[in-house]
């Protein structure tokens, strides 16, 4: 098992850049290209939010997921796939929002105010998106090195706020039908949980002495 | 079946034939004032055309591949385009009614019965859903209050309440209990017998699609989308307000009367505007959806908000 992973860790960490531009930029050409051929359905508009909205939260999962990943393999290179996905979810986040500024409301100021201070589900929305602005802004390298590891990792909690408002903003906005923004739901709680379960090694949970006492323990 | 000529004199609620057929001339017209594909609502008005309760004459008709590929219909699944793909195989015919409840006679109609030689009435009308978007859809179908008449209610009835099919085997939605099923819609009977309620048998001068609520579909356009029960296959009259499918699942959202009114919110949107399938600005929501003139009386005294 371990050597297979051993051998995977090279192809896997070439390839796994251009697979997320993929995984990024794929889903917003077929999307545009829908929208120009006329494919979105009856409710165009309708059709761009959900699916905008569900890229955002897809990311964001993908992004949360790299963590558990990483102590799983030990492939420590993963972090930086952290903050591009992060950053994806972002942009997509706010492809999210600009449909609904721009083709819901069009440019409506007063009705937006008004829908964001009124209605809770959007409310909620808005506050998930202005919580990966911080992040977004601080997701350089340089970023990090500025604020230093600790406080940068302090201020990125925050997605874990935004993840949860993400969540509420899905399973509120729907009518009915819940099965969805739940299933969501349920991936974010699995992947808040791997973070409880796959516990860095480190003071905070001390592990049993391995049998070879010389041997230290891999750096978090 | 029931699609004919309209054979008696069109009351004044009806869009009348000329008017009908002269919008594409109107909307040659418009067309000429549209920017970039988009009719102004506003040069609209100012050219005179007001969208109140008169007037449908500057709303086009939603496209007929809109109105019977997106719609809630749970009892075909719970996606907007669900409905037409599971509701394909669906076969209306026959159909029987149950009429039950404080009538003369309860007991089964046909469904040629119950609607066949009354007059055919074409209806072109505003469908405004409760989630915000709106269609202009020309219906087919017998008025209500005519049917009413036929299951001869006894003077102690006061509403009348509409059940829909409940066969999981041929409504493949109704296997998840999305809502509490079958579905059922009511009315009081003042606003039954009012001259705009409709049981419409068709469409786009066809037969009435499965996935639009075959063979049987209740229309009120003053009234949210979810009022129009489809698949009705039962009429009860009763003197107690009847539950009402939406209302019961969500009562804070969902009344029984669900009167488009603008000015009360959803608690989790607005009401104030809709989207106009097929146009890109949002245009203001009306009133009673634009037929205030011949339903608000029937509220007169009531407070909307309570009553929403």
């Amino acid at each position: 098992m371990r050597s297979m992973l051993a051998r995977a860790e090279s192809p896997i960490r070439r390839l796994i850049r251009p697979a997320l531009w993929l995984l990024v930029i794929v889903p917003a050409v077929v999307l545009v290209a829908q929208l120009l051929l006329d494919q979105l359905g009856a409710e165009p508009i309708e059709a761009l939010e959900h699916a905008s909205g569900e890229w955002t939260l897809r990311l964001l999962a993908a992004s949360l997921a790299v963590t558990p990943l990483m102590r799983l393999t030990g492939w420590g290179w993963m972090v930086a796939q952290r903050r591009f996905l992060g950053l994806a979810a972002f942009f997509w986040a706010m492809g999210h929002l600009s449909v609904y500024i721009v083709l819901d409301q069009f440019f409506d100021w007063p009705e937006i105010v008004k829908d964001i201070l009124k209605h809770l589900y959007i409310t909620v929305g808005m506050l998930a998106f202005v919580l990966m602005i911080p992040l977004a802004l601080t997701s350089s390298k340089w970023s990090i090195k500025r604020l230093g590891g600790k406080r940068w990792n302090q201020l990125h909690r925050l997605v874990y706020v935004s993840a949860i408002a993400g969540c509420v903003h899905y399973l509120w906005a729907v009518k009915k039908d819940l099965e969805e923004p739940i299933l969501y739901s349920a991936v974010f709680v699995v992947l808040f949980a791997l973070r409880f379960i796959l516990r860095k090694p480190g003071p905070r949970s001390p592990r049993p002495v391995p049998p070879d006492a010389s041997v230290t323990l891999p750096a978090a | 079946m029931l699609i004919r000529r309209p054979d008696d004199i069109p009351s004044s609620d009806i869009t009348p034939e000329t008017v009908y057929q002269n919008r594409r001339a109107f909307v040659g017209t418009a067309g000429a004032l549209a920017l970039g594909g988009l009719i102004a609502p506003s040069a609209l008005q100012a050219m005179g055309f007001d969208r109140g309760a008169a007037g449908m004459q500057d709303e086009k008709l939603t496209s007929e591949d809109d109105a019977t590929s997106y719609n809630n219909y749970y009892e075909f699944g719970t996606g907007k385009e669900d409905p037409k793909e599971q509701a394909k195989d669906f076969r209306p015919m026959p159909w029987t009614v149950n009429v039950e409840g404080l009538v003369k006679k309860s007991r089964p109609y046909s469904f040629d019965e119950l609607v066949g030689k009354l007059p055919v009435q074409d209806r072109i009308y505003r469908h405004r859903c409760v989630e915000a978007w709106s269609m202009v859809i020309p219906w087919q179908g017998v008025q209500l209050k005519d049917v009413v008449a036929r299951c001869e209610p006894l003077p102690s009835a006061k509403f009348v309440e509409f059940t829909t099919l409940y066969d999981p085997r041929r409504m493949p939605g109704q296997a998840r209990a999305v809502l509490p099923w079958p579905y059922k819609e009511a009315l009081r009977l003042d606003e039954a017998n009012n001259p705009l309620a409709l049981l419409a048998t068709g469409m786009y001068g066809k037969a009435l699609p499965n996935q639009n609520g075959a063979p049987l579909k209740l229309v009120v356009p003053w009234k949210y989308g979810f009022k129009g029960i489809k698949a009705i296959v039962k009429i009860r009259f009763t003197d107690k307000m009847p539950n009402t499918t939406w209302n019961d699942a969500n009562p804070s959202e969902y009344g029984f009367y669900a009167n488009v009114n603008p000015l009360v919110d959803h608690p989790r949107w607005s009401q104030a505007k809709e989207r106009r399938i097929g146009q890109f600005l949002k245009i203001p929501t009306l009133p009673f959806n634009g037929y205030a003139s011949q339903v608000a009386s029937l509220y007169s005294g009531m407070d909307l908000r309570k009553y929403y």
